[in-house]
């Protein structure tokens, strides 16, 4: 076995040299070439590939555009890419000769990158042609299915340093976004057709009615009324199924009334047309549906590199290695069966719960808890799934299949099946369009009543123009423009927020729970402190030199710690995996590790957070290496506390208690040790007693709870990185706007309430025309346009306004 | 009456022109121009290298969006 064989590197000598292919500092000059140096041997064989096709044009456009190859691809790791079920499911296209498979490359991210990948011909020939998506960082590849296989094609990116990222999800699970190019299209025809209907009736406008002008008018008339058809039949089709939807359910949403009136300005339209009575509405039609059109796009906007719906499927590999009779068989993750052995090569995703059975496990959860140290596990203990093994090839014993597993459980909870958690029906727009709706219905039957005493041939056409000047759309208009600039505004800031509903959302929430590590605590930033007898300055320099060469986190953070000193080179290097590291320097002997490493008994439980020193045998003391809170955490919790009620809900010990007390205003519920399930109760608790949470966490044990809560946050060191299912997204370099962030967001309503104050003047004035029956088109004409733009206009000068408070927020701090 | 004529002719002549227009609009949504406006803007930037096979032949193939799926 490999397991136990230290690596050894003779001489670790310091230089200041970057890497050609990734730009990272080189720590030994083992990997040369001619005269470029490279990190480690797989930057190394990329550049040698790279260099073999012809393709150095890569390190021309951007530099060091690579990312580091430290980690080997396993051989056969693309192997289940050859089965007949894998490649149906990932092949988009296929006829005679060629086949087209789009790969998500989560690599991707500069102009090389886009360079390479669309060369990737030269180096595999059978490839036809290959085409990046920057934004959605995949890549689309047509190859010959009879001279190469998807599996080499695989290969081929892995080669270069693109692995394709293939997950469960992409077999198992549902497709994500599609390309809706019907949004678009409506869009654009609505424009088109209202541009048209427009100019063609403006000599309707100045009523230019000549003699002999009958003919141009009436031609006129039906070249709109031709015109209008895709509008009223396809633009506006929207409106008509989703106000249909609401009336199926009782539920009057804003879209019935505005397909009602879309329906009936189209109606008294075309019999204006007809009958020869009239020339219609058309205009202010096809005008309105186009606006509103424009606001639905602005509020839906799309992010490509980021999903909100991620599950454990896109975590977990699509095939493991299962060990039969001491043969190694690719099989599909899915098919893991209680009993099987699993071998988990470096860098791979624990899919099902497991005994270790082989090796040594050193466990990274970040994906589960944002905790990114690794966790020691030894042979005969239980290890959960959705951790990553760091260390050597390991084999577990599975005691639980995937579905069923500690962390998967938490998926076929209510919260999950439940589906959408947003009731569309509850927000307040609805219930504001419902009173509208009936005060213009009470006018419409008062001003139908007044004229049948009066005038009974007035009847239907102040009837009508009731209903077509007064719709609700310039509410609709109002609601989806400021959510429009309130998603811009908040994405700038850093929060990506899923939908409209979730800022709603936001403006109710009357408490929040926030989960420890990863979400209140930096990911991957520490705090280190050291514990023993001060050490010299030659000490100090000793460590440092030894940290310098080794790539654990642990040292990493050590090295950094400690202060800025000249390197020793080391002789003798020797790392002892899950141990620690040993090496000569300048003739001293320096041993950092876990205490088991060092030979000593420690009182406090080496918890992978302290590390031991032994210089020449003599033992000097230990880091003592804390996760680091935030920065402006203190004021961020002090700002939220005077409005909500606060909870913290970790999944960690209680050692950092004392510490988060202070953090804390008293009374503050701090709970520890809670499991991914006890997280979900813990917000359903709160829920039932009335309250809006809003969950803040991180990883995939807090998956749940954001499912559960009424708005889930996630908080993202790296928005490219994998998040969980959330209704919202936070960049955790912004975490200290969080309370700004949230209060802008209660200004959403107050917004949309202004400007649908301004739009009842306009209906105002429209229905005093409208109840006496002397709409003309002109007075319609001119104002859809005038209240729709000035509503527009309203909501981004109020949008801005308050951006302004948010941004002096920023720089305050 | 000559008048009237040419109005015909001109409004025949500008609905035409704008229906090319959007017959253009719509080939361009059908066939994915606007599902991904960075990566081209990027694209267009290289260079062709001189001396090895033309980069014209490949770019003249098919683009594998415009294929059904």
């Amino acid at each position: 076995m490999d397991l136990e064989e230290p690596i050894i590197i003779d001489k670790v000598e310091v230089n200041q040299k970057t890497c050609y292919h990734c730009g990272e500092p080189v720590r030994n000059t083992n990997n040369v070439i001619e005269d470029k140096q490279f990190c480690c041997s797989g930057c190394k064989t990329v550049y040698e590939i790279i260099n073999e096709n012809d393709l150095c044009d890569y390190y021309s456009i951007d530099e060091t555009p690579g990312l580091k190859q430290d980690k080997q691809i396993r051989k056969g790791k693309f192997d289940l890419l050859e089965s007949d079920e894998v490649k149906s499911k990932l092949i988009t296209f296929k006829d005679q000769n060629h086949s087209h498979v789009v790969f998500y490359l989560p690599q991707i991210h500069c102009s090389s990158c886009i360079w390479i990948l669309e060369h990737l011909n030269r180096i595999n020939p059978d490839i036809i042609k290959s085409q990046v998506n920057f934004l959605k960082r995949e890549i689309t590849v047509i190859y010959n299915h009879h001279r190469t296989d998807l599996k080499v094609v695989a290969e081929n990116l892995a080669l270069i340093g693109y692995e394709p990222h293939v997950s469960l999800n992409d077999i198992d699970g549902k497709k994500i976004k599609k390309y809706d190019a019907s949004k678009i299209l409506k869009l654009g025809i609505a424009g088109f057709c209202f541009g048209n209907i427009m100019m063609l009736s403006f000599p309707e406008y100045f009523a230019i009615a000549e003699e002999g002008d009958l003919k141009l008018k009436s031609l006129f008339a039906y070249l709109n009324l031709a015109l209008s058809l895709p509008v009223f039949f396809y633009c506006s089709a929207d409106f008509f199924v989703s106000g249909y939807k609401g009336i199926k359910q009782s539920f009057l949403n804003i879209d019935a009334p505005i397909a009602l009136a879309i329906l009936i300005t189209f109606g008294r339209s075309v019999f204006e047309i007809l009958t020869d009575t009239g020339a219609g509405y058309l205009d202010s039609m096809s005008g309105i549906v186009f606006f509103m059109l424009i606001g639905r796009y602005v509020q839906t906007r799309t992010y490509d590199t980021i999903s909100f719906d991620r599950d454990f499927k896109s975590y977990f590999p699509l095939g493991i290695t299962i060990i039969e009779n001491e043969h190694e068989i690719q099989k599909p993750v899915s098919s893991i069966k209680v009993g099987d052995i699993i071998k988990i090569h470096n860098d791979e995703i624990i899919p099902a719960d497991g005994i270790l059975f082989l090796g040594k496990a050193e466990i990274d959860y970040s994906f589960v808890t944002g905790e990114s140290k690794p966790i020691s596990k030894n042979i005969g203990e239980l290890v959960y799934a959705g951790g990553k093994q760091v260390n050597a090839a390991i084999q577990l014993k599975v005691v639980k299949e995937v579905t069923q597993s500690y962390l998967t459980k938490l998926w076929n909870t209510e919260a999950f099946r439940a589906g959408a958690k947003e009731d569309p029906h509850q927000s307040f727009i609805h219930k504001l369009s419902k009173y509208f709706t009936y005060i213009l219905f009470s006018i419409a039957i008062v001003s139908a009543i007044y004229w049948s005493i009066y005038d009974s041939s007035k009847v239907w056409s102040a009837v009508t123009a009731v209903l077509i000047v007064a719709c609700p759309c310039a509410l609709l208009l109002s609601a989806t423009f400021t959510n429009g600039n309130f998603i811009r505004i908040l994405n700038k800031y850093g929060l990506y927020v899923k939908n409209e509903r979730t800022i709603e959302a936001l403006s109710k929430i009357t408490s929040i729970v926030f989960d420890k590590t990863g979400t209140i605590t930096e990911q991957g930033e520490s705090t280190v402190t050291f514990e023993g007898k001060a050490l010299t300055n030659y000490q100090s320099r000793l460590i440092k030199s030894l940290t310098y060469a080794s790539n654990h986190p642990l040292s990493r953070d050590i090295y950094k710690y400690l202060p800025i000193t000249k390197l020793f080179p080391i002789n003798f290097y020797k790392q002892h995996l899950g141990m620690g590291v040993s090496g000569q320097i300048d003739d001293h002997l320096i041993e950092i590790g876990s205490s088991s490493f060092i030979g000593i008994k420690s009182d406090t439980k080496f918890d992978g957070s302290f590390v031991h020193i032994k210089i020449d045998g003599e033992y000097l003391g230990g880091f003592r290496i804390n996760n680091k809170y935030r920065t402006g955490l203190n004021q961020i919790i002090k700002k939220l506390a005077q409005s909500y009620r606060l909870k913290l809900v970790s999944g960690d010990n209680e050692l950092e208690r004392p510490y988060l007390e202070t953090l804390f205003p008293k009374k503050t519920e701090l709970l520890f040790n809670q499991k991914p399930l006890h997280k979900l109760d813990v917000i359903k608790a709160a829920q039932q007693r009335g309250e809006k949470v809003l969950m803040v966490g991180d990883g995939l044990n807090d998956a749940g709870a954001l499912k559960q809560s009424d708005v889930g946050l996630a908080i993202s060191d790296n928005s490219n990185n994998f998040s969980p299912a959330c209704d919202a997204i936070l960049l955790g370099s912004n975490f200290k706007l969080l309370d700004s962030l949230i209060r802008f967001a209660n200004k959403q309503k107050f917004i949309i309430n202004a400007s649908f104050i301004l739009s009842i003047l306009y209906n105002v004035i429209g229905l005093s025309f409208a109840v006496q029956g002397i709409l003309m088109p002109v007075v319609a004409a001119i104002l859809m346009p005038i209240s729709s733009l000035s509503i527009i206009f309203l909501t981004t000068i109020l949008s801005s306004f308050f951006e302004k408070r948010l941004l002096n927020d920023k720089n305050h701090f | 009456m000559r008048f009237m004529s040419a109005m015909f002719i001109m409004i025949g002549a500008s609905l035409v022109l704008a229906i090319g227009f959007l017959v253009a609009f719509i080939w361009s949504v059908k066939s994915k121009q606007y599902e991904d406006d960075y990566t081209p803007s990027v694209r267009m930037l290289f260079d062709p290298k001189p001396g090895t096979e033309s980069n014209l032949e490949q770019s003249n193939q098919n683009s594998p969006q415009t294929d059904k799926k």
